[in-house]
């Protein structure tokens, strides 16, 4: 059988794969719920991009077990991913721009 | 220092080194893998959000949410499904393991079905990749570009995991290989989580 890291220090039952399915669940339901506010769509957008980012980090950190992994492999998930949406700030300046100064299109 | 000694040195570490992170290959080629899948999605939905914050008349096609409520549980639901079959695994019990790989697939298979579904009923309103009747074609363009990739990924997932399940269960696969199988649906997943607030809910019809 198995004898990684990850696998020997992954333990107990299902309950806290329950907890964090149930957690996942009800963030998406929270994301609906902002769907419907009446609120202006930049702060839409920041609200659920905010709930998204916390189902992404409960998914990668319990789902994909990298909790369970070395600290130093999880920090170099986080670093890369980190700077790859740094990178993505190239586009999101000029778009983020429109949605917030120019805002002609962003209803 | 001679040839012999870097030889023998070079064997000497290479019995006791240990692979990088401490995990093995393949967990972390599909690690590398999602990092680069998730720079090919990224770079869609910014782009997505690029258009659609600088396109005039973007239309907000969506009326209702039952449909995407429903695949997003579907989906979540699937990777619970598949922690279950990664825990039967670790534990040796290997049908039950397979049992719940299958149940992961037909919950893949349901998502994809419903997600064909919504794009026939989009198409049967006169949608398409380049024009539709509520505003700029470059909607179709991107809401099909960036859900087909994410429909692609779901079906490419559900025959790794019929082909992984299948292979599991003749003993040709071990674990470990459940596992790596099980980061790429967490991984597809977790993409939904991103594409549902910022394809869906920021276009619903209020």
């Amino acid at each position: 059988m198995t004898t990684t890291p990850a696998a020997k220090r992954e333990s107990g039952g299902i309950g806290k794969d329950l907890i964090v399915y149930v957690c996942l669940l009800a963030l998406a339901g929270l994301q609906f719920v902002i769907a419907y506010q009446n609120i202006d769509p930049a702060q839409m957008f920041t609200r659920m991009l905010v709930v998204a980012c916390v189902e992404a980090g409960l998914a990668q950190l319990f789902f994909m077990h990298l909790w369970s992994e070395k600290r130093i492999f999880l920090w170099f998930v986080v670093i890369f991913t980190v700077s790859v949406l740094l990178g993505m700030q190239y586009g999101w300046t000029d778009s983020f721009r429109m949605l917030v100064g120019a805002a002609p299109y962003s209803k | 220092m001679s040839q012999a000694d870097l030889t023998m040195g070079a064997h000497s570490t290479g019995l006791t080194i240990e692979p990088p992170f401490s995990i093995p290959t393949k967990k972390l080629a599909m690690w590398l893998f999602i990092i680069a899948d998730t720079m090919t999605f990224a770079a869609c939905l910014v782009a997505y959000g690029f258009l659609r914050n600088g396109t005039e008349n973007w239309p907000r096609p969506f009326h209702s949410i039952t449909n995407v409520a429903t695949m997003t549980v579907v989906l979540l639901t699937s990777s619970l499904t598949m922690l279950i079959a990664l825990r039967d695994a670790r534990a040796g019990n290997k049908d039950r393991a397979f049992r719940w790989i299958m149940i992961t697939a037909v919950l893949g298979i349901l998502f994809a079905l419903l997600h064909i579904r919504e794009w026939l009923g989009l198409i049967a309103e006169g949608m398409t990749m380049f024009k539709n009747p509520w505003g700029t074609g470059l909607f179709g363009a991107s809401f099909f570009s960036i859900t087909g990739l994410h429909l692609t990924h779901v079906t490419s997932g559900v025959i790794a995991l019929v082909a992984v399940g299948l292979r599991y269960r003749t003993g040709r696969y071990n674990a470990d290989d459940i596992e790596v199988l099980g980061l790429y649906w967490h991984f597809v997943d977790l993409v939904w989580m991103f594409v549902v607030p910022l394809v869906y809910l920021l276009n619903l019809t209020h």
